[in-house]
């Protein structure tokens, strides 16, 4: 039964930021991640007979950062409460979570569509919990290994609310908050390793409808690509099940990458009653506002204002801005070189956004490790500035830079890429190149004008390579227009 | 030599009249004696409390001894003992060797105090006649046919046939104060979060504490010395300083204004309980103090309130023993659900079962409000009540039980009987309040005790009153015959 009816889909979703504290939660054990298993548990996150949590500080400070980063009320008093189910990688039978009162009220983020269009969209709470173990399946034969390294590390549970209409906007969103806990420096944002997940909540209502349509949760979605095309699916799948004549059923699905496509994992009926209720072995989080204002005073500028700032500041474009403060490393490394090279920034841009971020791919690691650093490579950008290389040259002087071969300076030295610009010696190289080819010479000067810009390319490419590259191609170009007229 | 208290065996000690190793011997001499009769211990730990003891005399000859170093003591099974068996009085931990020490375990080793074996207990702490522990019920000492209380019956009776000087407890409805009053011996229960509960197998965590289980109010402030104070691994902890709860024994009572709960003495108390009571107020009156009667209205809404919070609780705490990482574990499970539960019904007696359940029922969705969320509505109430009370006067006092010693088996199907049992104790637990029971005399050649409940962090002016009744009486000094 194909209908005329236009479908407006709804999502929300519910993000699990592991929070970058060197202990767990509520335990003095590491939460480094990839330790063999099973070594970075502790009696506590065992949960052994008699043992007690404790809080840690850092994890609230980082929930503060959080919601003052989203614009949202801290919470003045905020409860644990003890989510009860029973799994094998969940030690104690319960989860520690927050439930009736989180650490972070109401707040909102904006985001970007790529058409340029801005959309507000709502953060209904976010409230800290414990991460469960995992279970391991292969290599037990017909049982389940456990591994408790991850059990008590700190979570931040961030739930929007159902304001995106489209895969699009939920990425756009949850782009928008990976960039921030990165730039707070309060979750490392992977999401191979799990440190940034996703679950969204789907449903679909006929466009103009108010009241909200029968939703789905999709879950195992560890990828910004898994996340779009699993709602994309599940969209399509409600629609399809909506205009068969069916109805779609409350139900957690799991989006399975190799097929492309979601499945019933548990239906609502089979959904835990998690019986929560306040830990008795915790207290309340209160939060006075002096702290408040003393955490406000250390967040760092964030992703919007940063990138507003450089267009402002540097002129760069919306382009170039988005992509330079996509991460804060890089910004910062941007703004660094930019430093570094006398506030030179669109060719700073460009250098950061080209060359380097080609070689961190190529070798597969990220800015704080760069092989060149920020001065090095604004030192750099002085020197094709003012004309001690040229462009060209600054390729094989920053591969130089990259193999550890000393900064900008000491490689143009010591390889004598220092660009050619005196005149005499210029104009012996244009003098001989036209004398060495009477016949390019002849076809440039019966060109008609508009031609000859194409043509004189051949005569600055024979200078180029006489001079190695260290003629200045500006006084070439120059040289040669008035000789060969 | 074992009919000294701490106080004079700490002298005795001293003095070289005897070493630790002597002191201890004799002890576990006792204990294998009596022990197969009364069943207190569930473990003994002979080779242990030797080296302790030994460790001790070298402290004493070195002259570094501390007022508890080498008295020997016993630790309720609900306390984590590092190496040994820790049971909780439960078949599900029978094969449980904690890996580490209870806070209170540790202060009480750094004071230098020997552990002479784990006493026995009802089945995580949930009983009031010790009948639920999988090793089989205590015997009263005072009546082998009767039960010591509970749920630290075992620590009860061992300090009351002498079994063992001083022992530890916990009271999370009246478990400390309870067997103490049937058993004729001191059981202080201090002020929520004054002991921690770090490494103290948890039932119900916001009533459960620790505290001792004495012959005498002195020594309880001993011990309170060495088990109180804040532990950063336990958040419920106080950071309140702690006292020297010895200093104020000897104050006068001159002054002291009693509270009489008008709802303690209505009618229904046991008359021969009831005389003992007055009889002891009358003996504070005669040192000083006042009397007037106050009410604490909402004390019979105390016993529901108190067993819905607790087995909502436990519910919860006793989720972790599910045969995954330590525990029972049933044999050749089909799958993850009979691993749960039959590990859980082979694990768990009756009582623990009937609380999980109860605690289950009343945090489900749909009923959370009507019960969990209810029981602490009169939490609050009763706490109120107390607080109120507290303005106007110093302590309270009342009977610790409304009963003495019942017989075994007495009340082992008629489990609502045996929550009436806890009336006077359990909403000291809601409230979060310190309370004493000393023993005040006899009904039926059984031994009656006296509750008296003090302010929060009160434990100095508890102590001191139940000394200087103690000063005045000679009940404390009563002995069950074959064990004085």
């Amino acid at each position: 039964m194909a209908t005329d009816i236009k479908w407006e889909t709804v999502i929300g979703l519910e993000i699990h930021a592991q929070l970058a504290t060197k202990s767990k939660i509520f335990s003095g054990a590491a939460t480094t991640y990839g330790a063999d298993a099973n070594t970075q548990a502790c009696a506590v996150d065992l949960g052994l007979p008699g043992v007690l949590p404790v809080l840690n500080q850092q994890a609230v400070e980082m929930a503060i950062k959080f919601g003052l980063a989203v614009d949202a009320h801290i919470a003045d008093k905020s409860v644990f409460a003890r989510k009860n189910y029973f799994y094998p990688d969940l030690p104690k039978g319960y989860q520690i979570s927050q439930f009736e009162l989180p650490i972070v009220g109401n707040g909102d983020i904006e985001i970007q569509l790529a058409d340029g269009s801005k959309k507000i969209i709502g953060i209904t709470r976010a409230h800290l919990e414990e991460d469960a173990g995992k279970s391991v399946h292969d290599g037990f034969f017909d049982n389940t290994g456990v591994d408790l390294n991850r059990a008590g590390t700190p979570l931040i549970e961030i739930v929007s609310e159902p304001d995106m209409r489209s895969a699009e906007e939920a990425i756009a969103y949850l782009k928008k908050i990976h960039s921030i806990v990165r730039y707070l420096k309060i979750c490392d944002g992977n999401m191979q390793e799990g440190s940034f997940r996703c679950d969204a909540n789907v449903s679909i209502r006929p466009m103009g409808q108010e009241e909200l349509g029968t939703r789905t949760e999709l879950k195992n979605l560890n990828s910004f690509k898994f996340i779009e095309q699993a709602i994309n699916y599940e969209i399509e799948r409600q629609i399809d099940v909506i205009e068969s004549g069916a109805e779609v059923v409350q139900e957690t699905r799991l989006y399975d990458p190799n097929k492309n496509e979601t499945r019933t994992m548990r239906s609502k009926e089979e959904a835990n009653d998690y019986r929560y209720f306040p830990d008795p072995d915790l207290l309340p989080v209160c939060i006075d506002q002096e702290t408040i204002e003393a955490i406000k005073k250390e967040l760092p500028e964030l992703p919007d204002a940063k990138r507003e700032r450089f267009i402002k500041e540097f002129d760069l474009s919306e382009y170039d801005s988005d992509v330079i403060t996509a991460s804060r490393d890089q910004a910062e490394y941007f703004e660094d070189t930019v430093n570094a090279a006398n506030g030179e920034a669109k060719l700073s841009a460009n250098w950061v956004m080209g060359e380097l971020s080609a070689v961190l791919n190529k070798n597969n690691t990220d800015i704080t490790n760069s092989p060149v650093s920020a001065e090095m490579l604004g030192g750099m950008i002085k020197r094709i500035k003012d004309n001690t290389i040229s462009s060209k040259i600054a390729k094989q002087v920053f591969e130089a830079m990259c193999n550890g071969k000393g900064n900008a300076d000491e490689i143009i030295d010591n390889q004598g890429l220092k660009q050619v610009t005196d005149t005499g010696a210029i104009e012996k190289l244009v003098d001989d190149v036209i004398a060495a080819n009477p016949d390019q010479v002849k076809q440039y000067q019966e060109s008609p004008a508009d031609k000859q810009g194409k043509l004189i390319g051949f005569f600055v490419g024979q200078i180029m390579k006489q001079s190695k590259g260290k003629a200045n191609p500006q006084q070439v170009n120059q040289l040669l227009q008035e000789k060969l007229k | 030599m074992y009919k000294k208290t701490i106080k004079q065996l700490s002298s005795a000690l001293q003095n070289k009249d005897f070493s630790s190793e002597e002191l201890v011997s004799s002890y576990l001499q006792r204990c294998d004696s009596h022990n197969s009769n009364l069943n207190c211990f569930i473990s003994l730990m002979p080779e242990t409390a030797i080296a302790q003891a030994r460790s001790a005399d070298k402290k004493i000859q070195n002259g570094e001894a501390g007022p508890l170093t080498g008295i020997p003591l016993a630790h309720k099974d609900i306390f984590c003992t590092n190496g040994t068996k820790t049971s909780c009085g439960s078949s599900m931990l029978d094969n449980f060797i904690a890996p580490y020490d209870a806070t209170v375990v540790t202060r009480l080793n750094e004071a230098g105090m020997v552990t002479l074996g784990k006493t026995n207990m009802d089945e995580f702490a949930m009983g009031s006649t010790n009948e639920t522990s999988f090793y089989g019920a205590v015997k009263n000492p005072w009546d082998t046919a009767r039960v010591p209380g509970g749920s630290s019956g075992g620590s009860a009776a061992a300090v009351a046939a002498k079994l063992a000087p001083v022992a530890t407890g916990t009271d999370t409805g009246g478990s400390i104060r309870q067997p103490a009053s049937l058993c004729g011996i001191t059981g202080l229960k201090p002020t929520y979060g004054r002991v921690s509960r770090y490494g103290m197998i948890a039932y119900a965590s916001s009533l459960d504490q620790g505290g001792p289980i004495t012959q005498t109010a002195e020594d309880a402030a001993i011990m309170l010395n060495a088990m109180a104070g804040f532990d950063e691994r336990d958040s419920t902890s106080a950071e309140q300083a702690v006292e020297d709860y010895t200093k104020d024994l000897n104050e006068s009572l001159d002054g002291l204004k009693i509270g009489l709960p008008k709802q303690y003495f209505d009618g229904q108390l046991d008359a021969s309980i009831e005389s003992v009571i007055q009889a002891g107020v009358k003996q504070l009156e005669k040192l000083g103090a006042n009397v007037k009667e106050i009410e604490l209205p909402n004390s019979e809404l105390s016993i529901p309130a108190y067993y819905v919070i607790a087995s909502a609780e436990c519910s919860s705490n006793l989720a972790r023993f599910d045969g995954v990482r330590f525990g029972h574990r049933c044999d050749d499970p089909e799958d993850l659900t009979d691993l749960y539960l039959r590990s859980r019904a082979e694990g768990f007696g009756k009582e623990v079962k009937r609380r999980i359940i109860t605690g289950t029922y009343v945090l489900s969705a749909g009923y959370y409000d009507a019960y969990y969320l209810k029981a602490q509505k009169l939490r609050r109430m009763i706490r109120d009540d107390f607080r109120s009370a507290l303005e106007d006067v110093d302590v309270i006092i009342g009977p610790t039980a409304p009963q003495t010693a019942f017989k075994l088996n007495e009340f082992i199907d008629d489990p609502i009987s045996m929550y009436l049992s806890d009336i006077y104790t359990v909403s000291v637990n809601l409230a979060g309040l310190p309370a004493i029971s000393v023993p005040a005399g006899f009904a039926n050649e059984l031994p009656v005790g006296m509750q008296i409940i003090g302010n929060y962090f009160a434990e100095s002016r508890l102590l001191n009153i139940a000394h200087q009744f103690q000063q005045a009486t000679d009940w404390h000094q009563q002995s069950p015959v074959g064990f004085d």
